[in-house]
């Protein structure tokens, strides 16, 4: 029997899941859950790059979300630029904002690391508040369409707006996903995950850690970024919320929830959290103190994260 | 500096370090030759891990000065000394605990497996390339030093000895040519202790130097070609085993009451 590389595993799941979970849909409307888990899902596998393998923390990644978002409101309508274009100009100035900010800020440790990425996202919402002339402010703008559905349909392909979005994001987070993995077992990958388990072991076999460090930080912005995008596009609308501090909390639960040391485990994650809160409403008022409660009891019981802890209980029961 | 010639390898003149105003580490000099091993003993707080952590760039000395192969490295950083050739283990393991036994030594390969972080997010042929000649010299380097069979087990489940001998691949992983040991034998039986012994003897017979510290004196007094001895930070004597072991300021301040330890294998 051929043995399925773990890489090859998750790919092919993903696919599945992206393939197959449409058929279930009572409604048009779970489409568009999909494509927004799938958004996350995007999110959270760049912090499964900084946190899960690099061991470094951000608190302030959806500073890099705000900035894919307003790009593709803003681009478009003032330099003309087309809107798939505008995902391209956010994740490349999040990547240069992430490298300007991420030197000064990597050379930080554990909380202090957690605290200064908070100012950074803080910083950022903030100016997406205040420039209203630019932004709008508070109230949002408006995002064009990226006109893709339309060119499908000329093409024969002929999608709701919620089934193009759902496929469309599902793409993303494939592609998404796969990097992460070539990642992981690439050399560039081992050094960071080797630098998480040991900064003076990783320095001495010459592994330069501030810049790897800083790589994963760029790499995981740029993930925040098009996740960000892609949010604005689908809703045709961005609010400053995008780049606000509780997105930022939301990323980083959602990994360590389903387990940020693996790709499909953040991304089981980005899932629930997504779902939950669309299935706890018959709780109303308690909604939020169930989501409260379930991320202690995981985080009590299951450390390494849902999907890596079921899983390991599976293969223990198996031998 | 008496043996230091153009042969040297490792040159460390007049090197200290005072952490608030106390002095850890005080005027120590020695030098190490290719092939050579040189050991550092002295007791407990003597300063020797101290020591290795200046010399492989991880503290910075206040003052003194290193040199490899004749290039002053005073202060560099360790992964900048790592491509200078040198390499070292730890007293206390740093281990990469949750990646494989095998990873752990393919990252030994670093310098010589990274390239463009574009051919490594995309998987390109490059990429995997340089991945698998790492783990190609990876897997010899582990059956080195008997671990080939514990290849794609969690290095976090590995026995102390097993753990310790990882480290040491690891470190032969960058090819040095001044491989520095903190106790590698601490920890280990009688059987582990002798295999790296051997593998120590091995790796300086091809020509590597070998600096060591060690606290099983046996084994120190068996294979050393020099010894450095320090006590509360200063070198109170140097010499081949011999003469150190007799050394009346070595047996009072090392040795104490322990004296004929160093008389067993001396």
């Amino acid at each position: 029997m051929m043995k399925i590389s773990p890489k090859t595993a998750t790919l092919l799941v993903l696919t599945a899941l992206v393939a197959i979970t449409p058929f279930f849909f009572p409604s048009g409307y779970y489409y568009r859950v999909g494509a927004l888990i799938f958004v996350n899902g995007l999110a959270v596998t760049g912090i499964v790059i900084l946190t899960g393998y690099a061991g470094q923390i951000s608190l302030g990644h959806a500073g890099f979300a705000g900035i894919g978002g307003y790009a593709c409101a803003l681009a478009p309508v003032h330099w003309g630029i087309h809107p798939a274009l505008a995902v391209v100009l956010g994740a490349a100035i999040s990547a240069g904002l992430a490298y300007l900010v991420g030197r000064p800020i990597l050379r930080l440790k554990g909380y202090y690391l957690g605290v200064a990425t908070l100012g950074f996202g803080i910083l950022v919402s903030m100016v997406l508040n205040n420039e209203r002339d630019l932004t709008r402010g508070p109230d949002g703008i408006e995002v064009p369409e990226l006109g893709l559905r339309a060119v499908l349909k000329d093409w024969g392909l002929n999608l709701s707006n919620g089934e193009f979005w759902y496929y469309f994001c599902g793409l993303f987070l494939i592609v998404g996903a796969w990097i992460a993995l070539n990642l992981h077992s690439s050399p560039a990958g081992r050094a960071l995950r080797a630098l998480h388990g040991s900064e003076v072991a990783a320095r001495t076999v010459g592994i330069d850690v501030p810049r790897m460090k800083l790589q994963a930080f760029v790499i995981s912005a740029v993930y925040a970024s098009v996740s960000g995008s892609l949010l604005a596009l689908q809703n045709k609308f961005i609010t400053p919320d995008v780049a606000g501090f509780m997105h930022s909390i939301e990323m980083v639960t959602m990994a360590v929830l389903g387990g940020v040391g693996s790709v499909l485990g953040a991304i089981f994650g980005a899932g629930i959290l997504t779902l939950l809160p669309q299935v706890l409403t018959v709780f109303a008022e308690y909604e939020q103190m169930v989501l409260g409660l379930v991320m202690v009891l995981v985080m009590i019981f299951l450390r390494e994260g849902l999907l890596p802890s079921i899983l390991r209980r599976l293969r223990g029961r198996g031998e | 500096m008496t043996r230091e010639d153009k042969a040297t390898l490792l040159s460390v003149d007049g090197l200290g370090i005072a952490f608030g105003g106390l002095k850890a580490v005080n005027d120590v000099s020695f030098a190490v030759k290719p092939g050579e091993i040189v050991s550092i003993i002295g007791p407990n707080g003597a300063g020797k891990t101290t020591l290795f952590n200046m010399i492989s760039g991880i503290y910075q000395p206040s003052m003194g000065r290193v040199k490899l192969s004749g290039e002053d490295v005073t202060g560099v950083e360790p992964h900048l000394l790592a491509r200078r050739g040198m390499s070292r283990t730890f007293q206390n393991l740093q281990i990469f605990q949750s990646m494989t036994v095998l990873e752990n030594a393919v990252t030994g390969y670093h310098l010589s497996e990274k390239g463009p972080i574009l051919a490594d997010l995309l998987s390109l042929p490059g990429s995997r390339r340089r991945a698998r000649a790492a783990e190609e010299g990876a897997r010899k380097l582990l059956a080195r030093v008997g671990l080939d069979r514990a290849a794609e087990r969690e290095a976090g489940n590995l026995s102390y000895g097993s753990l310790k001998r990882l480290e040491i691949a690891r470190a032969l992983a960058l090819n040095p040519k001044i491989l520095l040991l903190d106790e590698p034998a601490a920890g280990c039986n009688a059987v582990e202790t002798e295999e790296i012994d051997h593998l120590i003897a091995e790796v300086a017979a091809s020509g590597v130097a070998i600096l060591l510290v060690e606290h099983d004196m046996k084994m120190v007094m068996r294979i050393s070609n020099h010894i450095v001895v320090l006590d509360h930070g200063e070198k109170i004597a140097e010499g081949d085993p011999a003469t150190v072991s007799q050394n009346p300021a070595v047996i009072a301040a090392y040795l104490g009451a322990d004296a004929e330890v160093s008389h067993a294998d001396g």
